[in-house]
């Protein structure tokens, strides 16, 4: 239903700032989303801002898998 | 309604491989049932590859190259995916009517520069200027001859077993079109991979006689190439997503719009199907950025499939339509 | 251990998609079903909505933008695509925010933004609007085909037709909502809920509690989506969604109207409202025979199980909106095939 982005927010000027996705810089909106600062990850929708992200950590698939399998 | 012809008609996807079916009924003959980007011609017992290709690209100036490196790349990629050293470059403008000089002069600047990099000479050419709105200010159609070597050529048919070796990371071209195109305000290293292939082609015939096909990888991407390959080749295809290269920050653009990097074309990309004896030596002459990403199947024909990370093997189908930017 | 199928519905497209194109299915156990619901915003959009959006493209002097998921819908008789062939002026644009500076830059034309997609998109339209007020500019206009996605889930949990064990609620739109809205729906229903991120390992660890909670006879609405969502979500672009739109009963393809589930301009804004400022007349609807959408987007049936999927509708000649929309259901059977 709606593919959001993390990026990091690289500079802030008035509701814009610039993010970096990883290598891939945009100008986005920070329109919607309050007391975002520099350094702030944020998940970017449709060149908007529309909530603080946390950084993932690094995390396993197959052992996920394995303690899905333990549940049932 | 009366069909029309659509940009579906010429993307590398389905339509577009209905439509020159039609085309190659017409004019059937053993050479174009072939249907390879290079025609394969023997005269006096000179095996000589031949290629013609027309360059359309809107912007015309984009990140790493220009319609006119494109027009001499793309022609010396497809004449050396037979297996042949390019030679000689035909070279024909169509040029609307109030097109900037200084642009035009930029544009053959590159061609030259080009040209003497891949040591090709252009050798015809021909200019017409049409009034304008009757072409959207430049188009390129170049035409390439090459020699095929008896002593290093490509040797047999694709077979099961074959792996499948990839020079480098995909989807930079398309990306880097796209994001100049259609002014989507990302900034990022991304440029196009656009570059002549001939002296890479040539290493690897110097190591291998194994090597059974080569094609590169333009419209339609990795996935769309492979497709037009098990189905003319009646073969089946696995790779192995885990492999295939894709450079972050173009994996990001495609992310942030929706976009599956399999699908999207390159302009400096070849694959090399090649006996697995051979896999390695290829792999070290095609240079450091490339890759065994999938092998040939000895069943499943005409169909491509994907294992993903998880282990999952699924079918990767022809592209259907032309990515857009998407936020779902 | 029970021996029946756990069921559980992704309702948001993206899951379907990321689902499928990992490969998920193949490899969870067997004992675990995945349904496919009706998050997908441009599968749910009726057809009458669609029908109206393409005769305002039509229109002399306009500007039509939209999502590029939205250009090869097919409406009664066309699509943006086919029109944009015919000459009308469509175009695609990543955020509604340039679709703005387009109006701005063609003042002599009217530039019409249709918007489609759920609570993560919406705020931003409505932003959208402020700015455009904020600008004075008075050549933009908006069709809100925006729908909310509880009325859809509680019509879903509550329906006769199929029993669904646990919902894999969708991480982005929750951005804003937050969790507590889930709340509701997983005690009233007795449904969990687990709001999950869109990553193959956040996909696991979300089916993984669906199944502990069903196991453990809870009906909670959880987070396995800690670095994005929250229980009280986005307050600020619920507070911008509020103060532009409300709340009006709308159509969507396959459950058909529902009531308080879309979004129309509040009257001060209604400056704004391209269902005001065009009248257009509608062609008159056809339904398709034999297409299974509307059962598909319920997940009572699944593409396989329609006579036109893969034969008639094709993603070359799309008959219904799950094959239509790339993230559609029938789009995502259709293109990641399991090797046979």
């Amino acid at each position: 239903m709606c593919l959001a982005v993390p990026a990091k927010v690289k500079s802030i000027k008035r509701d814009r700032a610039v993010v970096d996705f990883g290598g891939v810089l945009k100008e986005i909106s920070l329109g919607i989303t309050s007391g975002v600062k520099k350094d702030d990850y944020v998940l970017i929708h449709a060149g908007f801002a529309i909530g603080k992200v946390k950084e993932a950590e690094a995390r396993d698939t197959l052992r996920a898998l394995e303690e899905l399998k333990k549940v049932l | 309604m009366e069909e029309k012809i659509t940009l579906a008609h010429g993307n590398g996807g389905r339509r577009m491989h209905e439509l020159i079916e039609d085309l190659r009924i017409q004019f059937s003959n053993k050479i174009l049932n072939e249907l390879s980007d290079a025609a394969e011609l023997s005269i006096n017992k000179n095996r000589i590859s031949f290629s013609t290709d027309s360059y359309v690209v809107k912007p015309l100036f984009f990140p790493g190259g220009d319609i006119g490196k494109l027009a001499i790349c793309g022609t010396i990629n497809d004449v050396s995916m037979k297996g042949a050293r390019p030679l000689f470059i035909s070279l024909a403008f169509i040029i609307e009517e109030g097109f900037s000089l200084t642009q035009f002069k930029k544009i053959v600047h590159s061609i030259k520069q080009e040209a003497k990099e891949a040591g090709v000479s252009v050798v015809t050419g021909d200019i017409k200027v049409v009034e304008k709105g009757a072409a959207d200010g430049i188009f390129i159609n170049t035409a390439g001859i090459g020699i095929i070597n008896y002593a290093t050529s490509i040797g047999g048919r694709v077979k099961p077993g074959d792996l499948i070796v990839i020079n480098g990371t995909i989807a930079e071209h398309g990306m880097a079109i796209l994001n100049a195109r259609e002014k989507l305000g990302f900034k990022s290293n991304i440029k196009s991979d656009c570059r002549s292939l001939n002296l890479e082609v040539q290493r690897c015939l110097n190591v291998s006689n194994k090597i059974s096909f080569m094609r590169d990888l333009t419209r339609g991407g990795l996935a769309g190439v492979l497709n037009e390959i098990a189905g003319g080749s009646n073969i089946g295809i696995e790779i192995y997503e885990k492999d295939i290269p894709v450079r972050p920050p173009v994996k990001k653009l495609c992310d942030i719009l929706g976009f599956d990097p399999l699908y999207v074309a390159n302009e400096g990309k070849f694959i090399c199907f090649v006996d697995a004896k051979d896999a390695r030596r290829i792999k070290k002459a095609m240079g450091k950025t490339s890759q065994i990403i999938g092998r040939v199947l000895p069943s499943h024909k005409k169909e491509v499939f994907l294992e993903t990370k998880l282990g999952a093997k699924r079918l990767l189908a022809m592209l259907e339509e032309d990515q857009l930017p998407r936020i779902c | 251990m029970k021996a029946s199928k756990i069921k559980l519905m992704e309702v948001c497209g993206t899951h379907t998609m990321a689902i499928a194109r990992a490969g998920l299915k193949d490899v969870l156990p067997k004992s675990v079903e995945l349904i496919s619901g009706p998050g997908c915003p441009v599968c749910v959009t009726s057809q009458s909505d669609i029908d109206r959006a393409l005769e305002i493209a039509g229109e002399k002097d306009v500007i039509m933008t939209t999502f590029g998921d939205m250009m090869r819908v097919p409406g009664t008789k066309t699509s943006f695509e086919g029109i944009r062939r015919e000459g009308a002026d469509v175009r695609v644009v990543y955020s509604s925010l340039e679709a703005l500076n387009i109006a701005r830059n063609n003042p002599s034309k009217r530039t019409v933004f249709m918007g489609i997609g759920f609570e993560t998109t919406s705020p931003a339209i409505a932003e959208t609007i402020l700015e455009a007020r904020r600008q004075k500019i008075k050549n933009f206009f908006v069709l809100s085909c925006f729908k909310l996605i509880f009325p859809a889930l509680s019509s879903l949990a509550r329906s006769k037709k199929i029993k669904i064990d646990g919902f894999i609620c969708p991480g982005h739109v929750s951005v804003i909502t937050g969790s507590r809205p889930y709340e509701k729906i997983a005690r009233d229903f007795k449904t969990p809920c687990v709001i999950t991120g869109f990553d193959e390992i956040d996909i696991i660890q979300g089916i993984r509690r669906l199944i502990k909670q069903i196991r453990e006879n809870r009906y909670e609405a959880e987070i396995a989506y800690k670095r994005a969502v929250s229980p009280q979500g986005n307050k600020k672009a619920r507070k911008i969604l509020t103060l532009v739109f409300e709340v009006c009963d709308a159509r969507w393809r396959g459950l058909g109207l529902l009531k308080g589930s879309g979004l129309k301009l509040r009257p001060k804004f209604e400056e704004f409202c391209a269902q005001r400022e065009f009248k257009v007349k509608l062609p008159k609807p056809v339904k398709v025979k034999g297409c299974l959408c509307g059962e598909v987007l319920q997940g009572i049936k699944t593409p396989r199980d329609c006579k036109l999927f893969k034969n008639k509708c094709t993603p070359q000649n799309p008959i219904g909106p799950c094959m239509v929309s790339s993230e559609g259901t029938c789009a995502a059977y259709y293109k990641y095939r399991n090797r046979g």
